[in-house]
């Protein structure tokens, strides 16, 4: 408990400590929102076109904003200092060494994947993704305010992505990792000398392949098929789906394959804590 | 008396001084309010009206404001903090306790500048959060929304920089943790895949560059701090300034319309 204790108390933890609260309000206040929208429908244009002046009206509100935001700024500066351990040392290596709280996904991901795809590929392909949202997401429909009745599968991608693949993430490498970056329960004391038995194998090992050359080829079947997926739902259903179809097939194409990468995470995630997975793929180049 | 008083306010806003530097009256119209935006230098980045949905917190959750404001205190807390820090390896840390211990308000400093950055990345992701969920990225604003992702990750890279700078053993291994990660770069970084290892060393690759020599040390104090307090910054306002006219240009805030 004291490990956990001292977890929470630490100022950098914080931030992350306000994330548990203001997410889950901003996603009630969004949620109400949304039902009452697709309940009563989207507001009318004699309702858009009440125009205010933004004298006194908005910068009133922005000056009123800037003050509680900056009183609340000040009483946490006043009352929390700012960490300062002692100088930087080399040769001491502290165990766990976390990066910043907001990088801490990141690094989660590198309990999944070697450090090429969960330190360069993957966050390449998130602002890859998120760049690409809007040219990808054709649906004109629920722009400007909040609804789930008309894009939820938008919604769901990208809530999926940001709420658990982010923050969740986010929360079990600020409150649950110890030394040996292992998984310690709030109640647990941080034990720098436990040994985590690692019997990982790979997916081929698994399937009974023993032979290096074949377990490779074996490896390049699965992922290649897992991300023809993509390609093969389109030539299965492109003439039934109206969703594929509105797409077209370059941006499908992207679609699925940025789909399919994110959820490529919890499915690796899964092989590894489920069925001790370490690779899916082994090659004498890269290992996925 | 009150007469006496109302003839010299009127005496002083006729007056040509005041004239030279107010453009406007004080007057209860629609001119004025317009004006008011119109003829300030601060707030012209505003329309001069909008819609009243724009006002309601329940949409906007101000977070994008919330986010302007803590850079600004960002960037006046850490001009005040350039005047006592020192980006060397003798003196960093040294510079980082005098403020803490001997510099009236040196703590309050640095605690402001500390947690305005925090807040700040924060905000930014919770503004990201709102912007998708009210769909206001779709078009015309699909640029804008790729000029926010950069600015999410300049944010990002800001905290980060910013977390070497006391040169203690927290910032010290969170920036070696993060900086290992560039040396696992395909073909560019030494340990990761692809790479030819006779040509690219420990000592010529992505992470090399990043910190200017193997590992992490006072070269690398020196580019963080130069990143974090004129490149990265100035990027930022650059961006920033993008991002503010795109909203205005692109129909103002979002809206179903």
């Amino acid at each position: 408990m004291e490990n956990f204790i001292a977890l929470i108390s630490k100022p950098d933890n914080v931030p992350i400590l306000a994330m548990l609260f203001l997410v889950p309000y901003f996603i009630w206040l969004s949620y109400k929102q949304a039902r009452k929208t697709d309940k009563m429908g989207v507001p009318s244009d004699a309702e858009l076109n009440d125009k205010v002046y933004v004298w006194p009206y908005l910068c009133r509100n922005e000056f009123v904003c800037a003050i509680i935001v900056m009183l609340i700024l000040g009483v946490w500066s006043i009352m929390i200092d700012a960490p300062l351990e002692e100088m930087s040392d080399p040769a001491k290596t502290p165990n766990p060494s976390k990066a910043p709280w907001y990088f801490l996904a990141l690094q989660e991901m590198l309990v999944y994947f070697d450090p090429w795809i969960a330190g360069v590929v993957l966050p390449g392909l998130i602002v890859a993704g998120l760049v690409a949202i809007p040219y990808i997401d054709i649906n004109p429909k629920g722009k400007g305010y909040y609804t789930i009745k008309e894009r939820p599968f938008a919604l769901g991608v990208f809530c999926f992505g940001f709420l658990i693949l982010w923050i969740v993430l986010m929360i079990v490498g600020t409150f649950l990792r110890g030394p040996g970056w292992n998984i310690f329960m709030p109640w647990e004391k941080w034990d720098s000398h436990r040994i985590v038995p690692l019997t990982n194998i790979n997916l081929s090992y698994l399937f009974g392949i023993r032979n290096d050359v074949t377990a490779s080829f074996f490896g390049f079947v699965v992922v290649s098929g897992y991300f023809a997926l993509g390609p093969a739902v389109y030539i299965l259903f492109r003439k039934t789906s109206q969703f594929i179809q509105q797409l077209g097939f370059v941006r499908y194409v992207i679609v699925s394959f940025l789909f399919l990468s994110m959820m490529a995470l919890p499915i690796k995630m899964f092989l590894r804590l489920a069925l001790n997975i370490k690779y899916v793929w082994v090659t004498p180049w890269f290992n996925i | 008396m009150n007469e006496e008083r109302k003839g010299l306010k009127e005496k002083i806003t006729n007056s040509d001084i005041w004239k030279s530097i107010f453009r406007h009256g004080y007057e209860k119209t629609g001119r004025r309010y317009t004006l008011q935006i119109l003829q300030n230098v601060w707030l012209h980045l505003h329309p001069p009206r909008i819609s009243r949905h724009a006002l309601n917190f329940r949409f906007t959750w101000c977070m994008g404001g919330i986010t302007f404001l803590m850079f600004l205190v960002t960037a006046v807390t850490g001009v005040l903090l350039m005047f006592y820090y020192r980006p060397v390896g003798q003196y960093a840390f040294r510079d980082i306790q005098a403020l803490e211990f001997d510099i009236p308000f040196g703590m309050l400093l640095r605690n402001m500048h500390r947690w305005a950055a925090h807040g700040m990345v924060i905000s930014v992701m919770l503004h990201m959060f709102r912007v998708f969920l009210t769909g206001s990225y779709k078009k015309p604003r699909e640029f804008n929304w790729a000029v926010g992702v950069i600015l999410l990750l300049i944010t990002f890279f800001l905290s980060f920089t910013g977390y070497l700078l006391p040169w203690d053993q927290l910032a010290f291994w969170a920036v070696t943790v993060g900086t290992n990660m560039a040396s696992a770069t395909p073909v560019l970084g030494n340990e990761g895949p692809f790479t030819p290892k006779d040509i690219v060393t420990p000592a010529n690759d992505v992470r090399f560059a990043l910190l200017g020599g193997t590992m992490v040390g006072e070269s690398t104090l020196l580019r963080f701090y130069i990143l974090h307090c004129v490149f990265v910054p100035l990027a930022a306002s650059a961006l920033m300034a993008l991002h503010f006219w795109r909203v205005r240009k692109d129909g103002g805030i979002s809206g179903p319309l």
